[in-house]
């Protein structure tokens, strides 16, 4: 216990110099991204409190303005997000494995997906456009008062982008570690970019669980 | 003092070129950026504020105008909050000690911790480029509409700044949580840890979970102000105080963002200066806790004239009371800590007993605010505006320099001269008294903040106040005269100048590149001063 | 000296206000001594005399840490309970009668449209020892308004009616402050307020030459908008008859329903689609951007004359026992002064 090994050169690959062990700066990796996923859920819960109070006061505008969307595209972006969160694990497992055909594999399946939801996503906002629904000038609306439905389209579009933001920055990073993966970066005793990468991407899956239903579903029936 | 020599090693000359400084990972290196970075905007906040000071001498609005004025106030608002308090002890102090307190040699992830200052540099220059280029006139709440809807100042490049230099909070919050769990040193168990590191996990807590509220609230503000959406426009069905709510959900907090680490800052130097463990560690480790999770919970108390119900200002105004009782537990703490106490009036000392006196006062009256019926008389006066100045400046920046006069000869190996700190803290405590304690009868008379022009009857008062504050421009001034001479001519110092007990103290001043030689091994609780000499006395 | 650092006490909330204000004023004098006392004490009495002493080795006490929690506890629940019994007295209107004041704010003046008598522009005049209820709104940003001398402060938000009270209890003239930043002219914002005994304020409504009631204003503005051609038995109930709807409950769809105060008339006109009474479509156009803050004031004026019909329409329950509705004018005062329930009064001041 007193005398840790210290020496540098003693280091394997990918430690680096501030810790004694590549099991520690795993850890470290992994607790850093938590934190950053519990300042991520305020930072969407801003936007959630600010949905929720004004759905609350303006139900029937609510209601409405949300039989507008594309259910069609947020239900298949659903199941494709879904997907990629599964061929993400995958990854993680593949890695941890030392396996790196698979990795790099369920790395590109997940990219694949992860872009198919942008692609999706953009033409939904296309849709949305032609049937001014972007609030500002030009937005559009029979049968509620236009104020509030625009509120909810300003909702959307803020909750959904911000959303989508996350998703390029989550493919960005992605492309990266593929092409750690590619390299032969990782092995059972060090794969944590992976796992890192891994907990991101399903946060902002879970954070587009929550974003459909309340865009798309609620009171759709009315 | 032992040996007059700087070590031969440190981390300040293993490096000279500009590239060592920019592209550093150190975190001490880091905290030099930073102190150097902050400073700066205090100059410019300070600025800002002498010359309101200086027009609010008559009761007409003489010096600038009401357009300068409002943009005045707002920038030293802005630039005071964001980009000098809230990162003043977590990104200088809280950077170069965590690592050593805790017995690592850098921070969990070192390279983020750079980027975080080039983050906040970015957010800063944003900002400063919006005060250049014609200046902001919102207030630093920002309130809407107002800021959305009726100002045609540069409100989006303000928000914009403050939006990325929170992703600077957030990050620097994020690596001391992990380093403070993750890389403590064998035997540096939680309540062995120096009640600094309670603190600044504390003050973590709350960057990590205030900070995002406010980047979503001010990027809804400016998208408001860009694309019109008018989620805060009353108009088309926006709800003005939603945006209230929003902001003070991190903006309250922030204040114990501010005073939290100071707090840290005081109990390490009373135990120091005192040769004596903390009174009651584990209440007033718990007590920073309490306050940070308690902080979120009283943010209401801001908007009890603003248009909430009745029953929901009796809620907050409750919790409000209750986030006043961990605070009173640490300043009796402090107190009884100096009963039998070995007590130095070293100038590290005496700004901790400045900082006691002012948040004492500053706390004493945020009961007043709490207190329904008194707040909606007092609130948005000059009341509120001398109680967070007591609170945060009086607090927080007391702390601030006790704790760089404390930890100078660890940061740059030299002595200052004892004298001229004497001199700066007495002139700093006489300046700001004199300042913001007639701000006090002026508020409760009626005098409401962001005033340019007054009722000549306010006229005594403000006088008493802006000649405080040129006493207090001038006490800011001395330490950084006298400190600065001190970087070539002070005494050096030697590892442990004061015969302070923490790990920080172990090491040689200034410390070497990776603070230790070897890993520390801690055997004992922090403060354990009595073992120095006697054995146990009770 | 003495008098000018403390402003005078000249509403009946300001002595409560000044006495919870002095109670704290003690307990905090108490405990600067106390902390400051001690912390003198002790670093005198126990200064260091010797290069490498050591304090004592005490490390802490648990009945002293419950005394230092429970005490400021306690003091702290009384403040708070204190306190709230100001602020609910000074926030809920009590019931009885009132002389009603509506306030518009806008960048950057007061400006206090006539229920009868004389327009004033930051200025206002109340009687002494009148109970005086103010409807408040703003028609750009967050105004705030504050009168010192009465300890009275409430923010006055764009598209909300917020109520406030006060009652003068000495005559003179008083400052009124806007105390939420506002913009270039926020400390230009500044009025009057002008108490006057009862004779004279008598007086002074007789002088006003201004014959153009709010109320009378508001009908000229009902028929041009031609509001009858909905709001009439004639209309084939096409919208509900407003005669005597003010302040009564008002069945909505949904099964829902609300008080018919000065908000809920408010927002029928701007969002007329928001809360649409039981029995009737969301046909009626929004006449946001036709009407202003000041217009609309005169409009629910004009309504709140509007006696009760012989037979009301389907959706208006007389639940409320009181003849509410009437604005009867007082003569004497020459500002209109109705008998106001407390209970829809409240709601209106605190959404």
């Amino acid at each position: 216990m007193s005398e840790i090994a210290t020496s540098e050169a003693a280091h394997p690959a990918h430690l680096q110099h501030h810790f004694d062990s590549l099991q520690e700066q795993s850890q470290v990796a992994s607790l850093g991204m938590w934190v950053f996923l519990v300042t991520e859920i305020l930072f969407f819960g801003g936007m959630f409190t600010s949905y929720l109070v004004y759905r609350s006061t303006y139900p029937d505008a609510f209601a409405i303005a949300s039989k507008h969307t594309v259910i069609l595209i947020g239900a298949v972006n659903t199941a494709v997000l879904i997907t990629s969160s599964l061929t993400m694990a995958l990854a993680v497992f593949a890695s941890s494995e030392g396996n790196r055909k698979s990795t790099v594999n369920f790395l590109t399946a997940t990219w694949v997906l992860g872009f198919t939801f942008l692609v999706l996503k953009g033409i939904e906002y296309t849709i949305d456009f032609h049937e001014h629904l972007v609030p500002g000038a030009g937005f559009q609306m029979a049968g509620t008062n236009p104020g509030h439905a625009e509120l909810f389209f300003s909702l959307y579009f803020i909750m959904t982008g911000i959303h989508a933001l996350h998703m390029i920055i989550g493919l960005s990073v992605l492309l990266v570690i593929l092409y750690m993966a590619r390299r032969g970066d990782f092995s059972p005793e060090y794969h944590s970019p992976v796992e890192v990468m891994g907990l991101y991407w399903h946060f902002v899956d879970i954070i587009w669980i929550f974003l459909f239903p309340l865009l798309y579903l609620i009171d759709r029936h009315r | 003092m032992s040996t007059a020599v700087l070590p031969r090693e440190n981390y300040l000359n293993t490096d000279y070129g500009l590239r060592s400084w920019f592209l550093t990972t150190d975190h001490k290196r880091i905290c030099i950026l930073y102190l150097l970075t902050i400073t700066l905007f205090f100059a410019i906040g300070g600025a800002f504020a002498t010359v309101m000071r200086l027009d609010l001498a008559t009761p007409a609005a003489d010096l600038v105008s009401d357009e300068t004025y409002n943009k005045m106030f707002t920038m030293h608002g802005i630039i005071m909050v964001f980009f000098f308090l809230v990162p003043s002890i977590p990104a200088t102090l809280g950077n170069f000690l965590i690592p050593m307190m805790v017995g690592a040699k850098d921070v969990a992830f070192p390279k983020l911790n750079l980027a975080s200052w080039y983050i906040f540099t970015a957010g800063g220059c944003f900002t400063l480029w919006a005060l250049i280029s014609g200046g902001v006139d919102s207030g630093w709440t920002f309130y809407t509409p107002f800021s959305t809807l009726s100002s045609n100042t540069n409100v989006t490049l303000a928000a914009l700044g403050i939006f990325i230099a929170g992703f600077s909070s957030i990050l620097t919050g994020l690596n001391f949580m992990v380093t403070i769990h993750r890389m403590r040193a064998p035997g540096l168990t939680w309540f062995r840890m120096p009640l600094f590191l309670w603190s600044m996990y504390a003050a973590s807590l709350i960057f990590v979970l205030g900070t995002p509220v406010i980047a979503i609230t001010l990027l809804l503000v400016a998208a408001e102000r860009v694309l019109h959406l008018g989620i805060f426009d009353p108009a088309r069905g926006g709800d003005p105080v939603l945006f209230q709510h929003l902001f003070w959900f991190y903006s309250h907090p922030a204040v114990y963002i501010m005073v939290v680490p100071g707090m840290g800052v005081v109990s390490e130097i009373v135990a120091a200066f005192s040769r004596k463990r903390i009174f009651g560690y584990t209440f007033v480790a718990f007590s920073s806790l309490a306050i940070a999770i308690l902080g979120f919970l009283v943010w209401g108390h801001h908007l009890f004239v603003a248009g909430i119900s009745v029953y929901s200002a009796l809620v907050f105004s409750l919790l409000s009371y209750f986030v006043a009782i961990p605070s009173a537990i640490k300043v009796f703490n402090w107190t009884a800590t100096l009963y039998k106490g070995s007590i130095s009036f070293a100038t590290p000392m005496l700004y901790a007993f400045g900082f006691i006196w002012m948040f004492t006062i500053g706390g004493l009256t945020g009961l007043f605010l709490a207190a329904l019926g008194i707040d909606i008389h007092v609130t948005d006066t000059y009341f509120v505006i001398a109680h967070f100045h007591y609170i945060m400046v009086g607090g927080a920046i007391m702390a601030y320099l006790g704790g760089l006069h404390y930890w100078w000869p660890k940061m740059t190996g030299r002595l200052y001269p004892e004298g001229w700190g004497k001199l700066g803290f007495i002139t700093v405590f006489l300046g700001f008294n004199l300042t913001f304690f007639p701000q006090f009868i002026l508020g409760y008379m009626g005098m409401p903040r962001r005033y340019h022009a007054y009722p000549p009857e306010f006229q005594t008062l403000n006088v008493l106040s802006s000649a405080g504050a040129s006493i207090l421009a001038i006490g800011y001034l001395i330490p950084l005269v006298y400190l600065l001479w001190s970087l070539k001519y002070g005494p050096i110092a030697g590892p442990n100048p004061w015969g302070a007990k923490g790990l920080e103290w172990t090491t040689s001043s200034p410390p070497p590149k990776h603070n230790f030689e070897t890993t520390p091994i801690v055997t004992e609780p922090a403060y354990n001063y009595s073992e120095l000499e006697e054995t146990a006395v009770v | 000296m003495w008098p000018s650092l403390f402003p005078e006490e000249a509403s009946t909330i300001a002595p409560r206000v000044d006495a919870l204000y002095f109670f704290l004023v003690a307990v905090s004098c108490f405990f600067v001594v106390l902390i400051a006392g001690m912390l003198l004490l002790f670093a005198i009495k126990y200064r260091r005399r010797h290069e490498h002493d050591v304090g004592a080795s005490i490390h802490g006490g648990m009945v002293l840490e419950v005394t230092w929690t429970l005490i400021p506890l306690g003091i702290a629940l009384i403040m708070f309970v204190w306190g709230a019994k100001v602020y609910f007295d000074e926030y809920t209107p009590p019931p009885g009668n009132s002389v009603i004041v509506y306030g518009l704010a806008k960048q950057w003046m007061w400006k206090f449209p006539p229920m009868d008598g004389q327009r004033e522009i930051n200025e206002l005049h109340v009687p002494v020892n009148q109970r005086v209820k103010l409807i408040m709104t703003s028609q750009d940003v967050i105004h705030s308004f504050f009168v010192p001398d009465f300890r009275v402060k409430m923010d006055v938000l764009p598209g909300r009616y917020r109520t406030m009270w006060f009652e003068a209890t000495r005559t003179g003239t008083f400052h009124l402050f806007c105390a939420e930043y506002c913009g270039t002219g926020h400390s230009r914002m500044v009025g009057q307020i002008v108490v006057m005994s009862p004779s004279d304020y008598q007086a002074w409504v007789a002088g006003g030459v201004s014959h153009n009631t709010l109320a009378s204003a508001g009908q000229t503005l009902f028929t041009n908008l031609a509001c009858a051609s909905c709001h009439s038995a004639a209309s084939g109930s096409r919208g509900p008859v407003l005669n005597g709807i003010y302040e009564q409950r008002v069945k909505l769809q949904g099964g829902q329903s609300v008080i018919a105060d000065d908000a809920y008339l408010r927002e029928s006109i701007m969002n007329p689609a928001a809360k649409v009474a039981e029995g009737y479509q969301p046909i009626m156009p929004t006449y946001q951007g036709l009407v202003d803050d000041e217009q609309l004031l005169e409009l629910i004026e004009y309504i709140k004359t509007l006696k009760p019909a012989a037979a009301s329409a389907p959706s208006v329950t007389t639940s409320e026992p009181e003849g509410q509705g009437t604005s009867q004018p007082i003569t004497e005062h020459g500002k209109s002064s109705s008998a106001v329930s407390s209970p829809s009064a409240a709601p209106t001041a605190q959404r």
